[in-house]
């Protein structure tokens, strides 16, 4: 098994037919992913990369029975977009966009309270399960199927994480990127949870930054419910106080936030804290065989 | 985006946040005339830059005569001041705030903010105002009052008088405070903020308040949405190499050490300055060239990078995903034809097409030096700098 995704998932996409959605669509496409529709307003009616195209997700919805929403519309048009797959009925929501307001996202997550919606993003690559489902801007042709569940802040650290597991020859379960900004939805917890309670995953790999409470609020998660290994990298040990490392949310302020006190908690909670990027896959393959003996 | 002091008192006056009476000054005639202007018998002279900490290196100077306060305008205009958040260049002072003073009772802190884990906006308040609120908060936590908003509820005026009494406000000034941090709020949300800071907040002699500094930050997310806040940027407060890179779509922050970095992706670039660091050398930039990154980009990036005087070696790390490692080794030729480059730079090329954006690269110039992974690539990159810094 995998989490959250699989090869029955029945995706569709807002800003289906923008240079983005376009883009992505078509390689989730050629991925396998079971994407049946898009949505763009007013072009509701036509065809799009052979699917139809739908004024309102509702409309999608209703066709399809989606079980997924990916989304690839501009910063200041996102938090609708969010809301109006909520409001269809969508239980997974992925949002790719980068650049949405905090204001904006302090809403949406305030209106999604009470509803059983998922929502993955913003501003991250998205979600995998290798050679099921796509849902995300994630190169495909590097993942491979396997016992490792990674979930990250960074896109192109996701890759790192994925890469090394495929050349230890171990594989990836479900990768999902959170994303990098200091709103948004599922947190490290929600993934680790599920990667804790799917049969498939055997070891978990945590890519964290600088930035938030989330790491810390992790590392007591797992200490208390996780027995599966785990490895994390921390990066921002560099970074300079009251800057914006590129991604919104990885910011140190006020002495809060920085990568040492998410080490170290991390550790004091018994997971394996790489020091360099690169030996994430290779700290996992030694974990597992250090259990198994 | 940061924004000056008396701009950010400006938009109080918009939102009936009271402020002390003052004039802004770009000259030392223009001072002397401001604090005539403004009458009474002491005026603060404060140099406008976008940093905190000004009181502690002669930033901000109580004039007692007229003369002095031109004196001290002279001598803080054309200079640059350094404080703990500036880095060691300082930043320029061109305009100096001329403000009437008043004999303050007490000094509080008072501030509201997007807290990260309840995801809601926050106010936070402090009877220990005037300090390094930081030192506050880590020394005496119990000092520190928080005061979540609920989104749709809004600021109650039951969380006013929660923080009024905890600061020991009393009659008419609960209700000032509450003017006050409703027009805070309504700000914030109006002009999509991502901190509003009054440190301190002071109660005169004659009980009424007045935010006696103002540091306003805005969302960069937000800013297309608010050209008004947009007009109010002061580019001789920021880094020249910053905006350049911006205006080229470039995520790059300047660092103090020796090996440039270009990197895509913001997590991976901040993974290979702390890998540079690791090594043991510094980094001289962060920079994220981004993911639909073309050869145009990489060239300014690389100019950029090279720019920097102090860089002795170029640290080039792509993870090649959507983007392709071939695509990136032509934009890294493109710029080395247009650039005269003697550094040495070195390519780690992963992902994506990277056995042919390494063959691109092989043979090239003997200081362009593939390397087969990234720890190598780090080592490599430390050596050829000489070390740390």
């Amino acid at each position: 098994m995998s989490i959250l995704i699989d090869q029955h998932t029945k995706v569709i996409c807002q800003g289906f037919t923008g240079k983005q959605g376009s883009f992505h669509a078509q390689h989730a496409l050629d991925y396998g992913t079971k994407l049946l529709a898009g949505v763009t307003p007013g072009r509701g009616g036509s065809e799009h990369l052979g699917l139809p195209v739908f004024n309102t997700v509702q409309q999608a919805y209703a066709a399809t029975q989606a079980d997924a929403s990916v989304i690839y519309v501009p910063p200041f048009f996102a938090a609708d977009a969010i809301l109006e797959a909520v409001d269809a009925g969508i239980k997974l929501i992925v949002c790719i966009t980068e650049g949405i307001p905090v204001l904006h996202m302090l809403r949406v997550k305030a209106a999604m309270t009470g509803s059983d919606a998922l929502l993955i993003g913003p501003n991250c690559p998205g979600i995998i399960t290798p050679n099921a489902c796509k849902i995300g801007i994630m190169p495909g042709s590097i993942h491979f199927p396997g016992s490792i569940g990674i979930v990250s802040r960074s896109g192109t650290l996701t890759y790192e994480a994925v890469h090394q597991t495929t050349q230890q020859g171990l594989g990836q379960s479900t990768c999902v990127g959170i994303g990098g900004d200091p709103i948004h939805g599922m947190n490290f917890i929600d993934v680790i949870s599920r990667l804790q309670a799917d049969e498939q995953t055997q070891g978990i790999i945590m890519v964290g930054e600088i930035g938030g409470s989330e790491e810390e609020e992790a590392a007591a998660y797992i200490q208390a419910h996780v027995t599966k290994p785990v490895v994390a990298y921390i990066t921002g040990l560099t970074a300079p106080a009251g800057k914006r490392m590129g991604h919104a949310g990885a910011i140190v302020t006020g002495g809060k936030g920085t990568a040492e006190g998410k080490v170290t908690a991390l550790q004091a909670a018994g997971v394996e804290v790489v020091s360099s990027p690169s030996m994430m896959g290779v700290a996992m393959q030694e974990l597992l065989v250090s259990r198994k003996v | 985006m940061n924004i000056h002091e008396f701009q950010a008192k400006q938009l109080f006056r918009d939102y009936q946040i009271p402020v002390p009476e003052s004039v802004v000054a770009n000259s030392a005639s223009s001072a002397l005339a401001a604090a005539q202007t403004l009458a009474g018998d002491s005026w603060a002279i404060k140099a406008q830059v976008h940093a905190g900490g000004r009181g502690k290196v002669g930033g901000v100077k109580i004039a007692k005569t007229l003369d002095d306060a031109e004196a001290m305008a002279t001598q803080m205009l054309g200079q640059s001041l350094v404080t703990k958040q500036t880095g060691t260049a300082g930043l320029p002072i061109n305009l100096v705030l001329v403000e009437k003073t008043y004999p303050i009772k007490r000094e509080f802190y008072l501030s509201l903010l997007v807290e990260r884990q309840t995801e809601r906006l926050c106010f936070i308040a402090s009877a220990a105002g005037g300090m390094d609120i930081e030192d506050v908060a880590a020394d005496s936590p119990e000092k520190m009052m928080s005061v979540p908003i609920h989104p749709a509820a809004g600021l109650q005026p039951y969380q006013c008088r929660q923080v009024a009494f905890a600061l020991g406000l009393q009659g008419e000034q609960i209700k000032s405070l509450q003017r006050l941090m409703t027009g805070m709020l309504q700000l914030f949300l109006d002009k999509d903020a991502s901190q509003i800071e009054i440190n301190p907040l002071v109660e005169v002699e004659s009980g009424e308040l007045f935010a006696l500094d103002a540091k306003i930050n805005f969302d960069d997310n937000a800013l297309a949405l608010h050209q008004d806040i947009v007009a109010l940027r002061d580019t001789t407060q920021e880094d020249a190499k910053e905006n350049t890179a911006k205006q080229f779509d470039l995520n790059y922050i300047t660092l103090e050490g020796n090996i440039g970095c270009m990197v895509n992706g913001a997590g991976l670039a901040m993974a290979t300055m702390d890998l540079v660091k690791l090594k043991g050398g510094t980094p001289a930039n962060f920079l994220d060239v981004g993911g639909g990154t073309t050869i145009e980009k990489v060239t300014e990036a690389f100019k950029l990078i090279v720019s920097d005087k102090k860089v002795k070696a170029v640290l080039v790390n792509i993870f090649g995903g959507i983007v392709q490692c071939d695509v990136i080794a032509r934009g890294i030729l493109g710029a080395l034809e247009q650039i005269q480059l003697d550094l040495p730079v070195i390519v780690r090329l992963e992902g994506t097409h990277a056995e042919e954006g390494r063959a691109l690269l092989d043979n090239v110039a003997p200081n362009i030096i593939a390397a087969d992974n990234l720890d190598a690539a780090a080592e490599q990159a430390v050596a050829l700098a000489g070390g740390a810094v």
